[in-house]
């Protein structure tokens, strides 16, 4: 039988903000709670965010967007998952997301949503929910 | 009251906070040598005699979105509701110099401030605004000898003299690599434009700020009070060595030298940072640097940010919020005043917030006439023992930084980023534990989940007239000359001269901010950023 893995989360920071400080507490709080994070660093695009998952093999994909520019970048991020065949790589944004956006990023495919203000105890808690390898 | 509630009671770096304060805890406090009138070193009661009655504080609003002509007619609309002075926000293509139609830049051209790719764009910005009269703020680090350029280039053509163009840029590059990530080039090259633009300013621009040491943004980003001046004075003692080092004298360098401060809502810690600070930067100044001149030994700051403390709940208690940022601002006796908007947690303000921000500042300096007396916190005997007990964690920080090498050496490790982002993360904690108590996001929290607020829109359609603006400039330049400028800007980097001369006939000839980038990046490379997480 093969042992449950570590959780390995991509904190990515896609587009041109620089503003990491939400990537790198959630970082801290998801290595603290066990999972393994790989940090993208500032100013990926959406192909560096997706090599690097498929690179490191990751469970999850969390994106921080602080620029306003949540919804080209998740649907330009999905739609490029499933060209490279890995669409099963759930996707987390946080950041500075209106309310207003969040059905609309769901309905993109994204799998949650953490905006500005979520407590880090419920992002913890959401990652294994919807990592892969772990479900079903 | 249990014990837990008690230990809330005490200094964000350790240190309890009494009940009350009383003359003993002020009894090593000389008036004379520690305090002083204001005007009177070390400036603890502020820069000038007169205060707010003689050079009234001079509030912007952090503006800027879209096109040139939809932030000119943004900043039109606030000058009318009696706004004195700017603060000019890019977008973040052309803060990383991309143009606009660099692939790049595709889902970001005018997203959250204005999209300049070349002097028209400035021009635009500032069509029916008197460059000779008004002081703007641009924020723009990486880039700043560009940003500069332009606004320049843009006053002279309205006719303003160099005496009287009146403009900071923010040019704090240092902070970028610890917060805000706005970086393009490694340090040493960025520490030399910073510089750049600092000589050329003492040289030729009598009335501009080359620098506004952003020591807020790392405050905003987690750094508590103390590591927020601490590093800010520290970041700001590198940029002034480098200059003294290219042999500028100290005179001509410290009066050009400006901080950005950030508070929280505790108005009364605040005022004593600002207190403390005076303190310590005159000292530096004078004792340190030699600096004979009162100009040389005030510090000059640009107060107030609050963004980290909004709330997406109940978004109405953030005008509350920022009063009391103000609050801090004025009693603290900084010279300009900058505050976020209620709706700033959702995204950039709507005019309607940007209105009530102003309206704040209006309300708090001249209907309530909280600035018609200096310092009117002084000699409290709370707040006079705050200004010490601040003053010394700040020293001690400025020690320890001093002792491992100075900050550059501490940036280019990681040990500022890194002591950054672990007091946010101690202090996400904090919240998400209920110890820090924020209304309406941690406690009292309504079961109300939609709040009605009128936002800012965003136009898709931004891209397409800024690129087609971009072509049909490229087309009617003299783009001889845009190379030639271009090869001159080049040799400049190469070469190791002030490459502010070359940029600005760069400007002129309508390069774009691109191309401008693209040269300096040929030379200076890019920077590799070091792992913190």
């Amino acid at each position: 039988m093969s042992q449950v893995r570590t959780i390995r989360v991509l904190v990515g920071k896609p587009g041109l903000d620089g503003h990491d400080v939400g990537a790198k507490i959630v970082s801290m709080a998801l290595k603290d709670a066990g999972m393994e994070v790989v940090y993208s660093g500032l100013h990926r695009t959406v192909d560096e965010i997706v090599e690097i998952a498929l690179q490191e093999d990751v469970d999850v994909i969390g994106l921080s967007i602080l620029s306003g520019a949540h919804l080209p970048i998740a649907q330009k991020l999905i739609k490029k998952l499933k060209d490279k065949g890995i669409s099963d790589i759930p996707v987390v944004i946080g950041g500075v997301i209106p309310k207003k956006d969040i059905p609309l990023l769901k309905s993109y495919g994204v799998a949650e949503v953490c905006a500005f203000g979520t407590p880090l105890t419920e992002i913890v808690e959401c990652i294994p929910k919807v990592a892969r390898h772990l479900t079903n | 009251m249990d014990e837990k509630e008690a230990n809330k009671f005490e200094l964000e770096w350790g240190g309890e906070i009494k009940p009350f304060y009383g003359p003993e805890d002020i009894s090593g406090i000389d008036y004379q040598t520690d305090i002083g009138n204001p005007g009177e070193y070390p400036f603890v009661r502020g820069n000038h005699p007169q205060m707010y009655r003689s050079r009234p504080i001079l509030q912007r609003v952090y503006s800027g979105f879209l096109s040139g002509e939809d932030t000119s007619a943004r900043l039109n609309f606030l000058i009318e509701q009696g706004l004195r002075a700017l603060s000019l926000a890019l977008d973040l293509p052309t803060q990383l110099g991309l143009d606009s139609d660099d692939p790049k830049a595709e889902d970001e051209v005018g997203r959250i401030g204005v999209a300049i790719d070349t002097l028209q764009d400035m021009e635009d910005v500032f069509r029916g605004i008197d460059l000779s009269k008004v002081s703007t703020n641009i924020t723009i680090n990486a880039l700043a000898p560009i940003l500069l350029s332009m606004y320049v280039a843009t006053a002279e053509k309205q006719g303003a003299s160099r005496e009287q163009i009146n403009c900071i840029v923010q040019n704090d590059i240092l902070k970028e690599y610890v917060v805000r990530g706005a970086w393009i080039f490694p340090p040493a090259p960025a520490l030399r434009m910073t510089v750049d633009v600092i000589e050329y300013c003492a040289r030729e621009l009598p009335k501009c700020n080359p620098v506004s040491v952003s020591a807020g943004h790392m405050r905003s980003s987690g750094a508590n009070a103390a590591q927020e001046i601490a590093w800010g004075f520290e970041i700001a003692l590198a940029y002034i060595q480098t200059a003294l080092d290219r042999g500028l004298d100290i005179e001509q360098v410290a009066p050009f030298i400006t901080f950005t401060i950030h508070n929280k809502l505790n108005f009364l810690k605040e005022a004593a940072k600002y207190r403390a600070a005076r303190r310590i930067w005159a000292r530096i100044m004078r004792d340190r640097f030699g600096a004979k001149s009162q100009r040389s030994q005030i510090l000059r700051v640009f107060g107030g940010g609050g963004m980290e403390d909004l709330t997406m709940q109940e978004p109405l208690n953030n005008i509350v919020r920022q009063a009391l940022v103000v609050l801090g601002v004025v009693l603290g006796g900084a010279q300009a005043l900058g505050i976020s908007c209620y709706d700033e947690a959702y995204t950039i303000p709507s005019p309607e917030a940007q209105l009530i921000s102003l309206r704040t500042g209006q309300i708090i300096t001249e209907e309530a006439n909280l600035a018609e007396v200096a310092d009117p916190l002084g000699g409290s005997y709370y707040v006079e023992w705050l200004t010490s007990e601040t003053e010394k964690a700040i020293i001690q920080i400025m020690d320890e930084i001093e002792a491992s090498g100075g900050m550059v050496k501490a940036i280019d490790e990681g040990r500022i980023q890194r002591a950054c982002a672990k007091e946010a993360y101690l202090r996400q904690r904090r919240i998400d534990s209920g110890e820090q108590v924020w209304v309406g996001a941690n406690k009292y929290v309504s079961k109300e989940q939609e709040w009605d607020v009128k936002l800012h829109k965003y136009d898709p359609q931004i891209r397409k007239r800024q690129v087609e603006k971009l072509n049909r400039l490229r087309k009617e330049r003299d783009n001889a000359r845009v190379e030639k400028c271009l090869k001159e800007l080049k040799q400049a980097a190469e070469s190791g001269i002030n490459i502010m001369p070359s940029t600005m006939e760069a400007v002129k000839a309508y390069a774009t901010v691109g191309e401008m980038t693209k040269v300096l990046r040929e030379v200076f490379s890019e920077f590799k950023e070091p792992a913190i997480v």
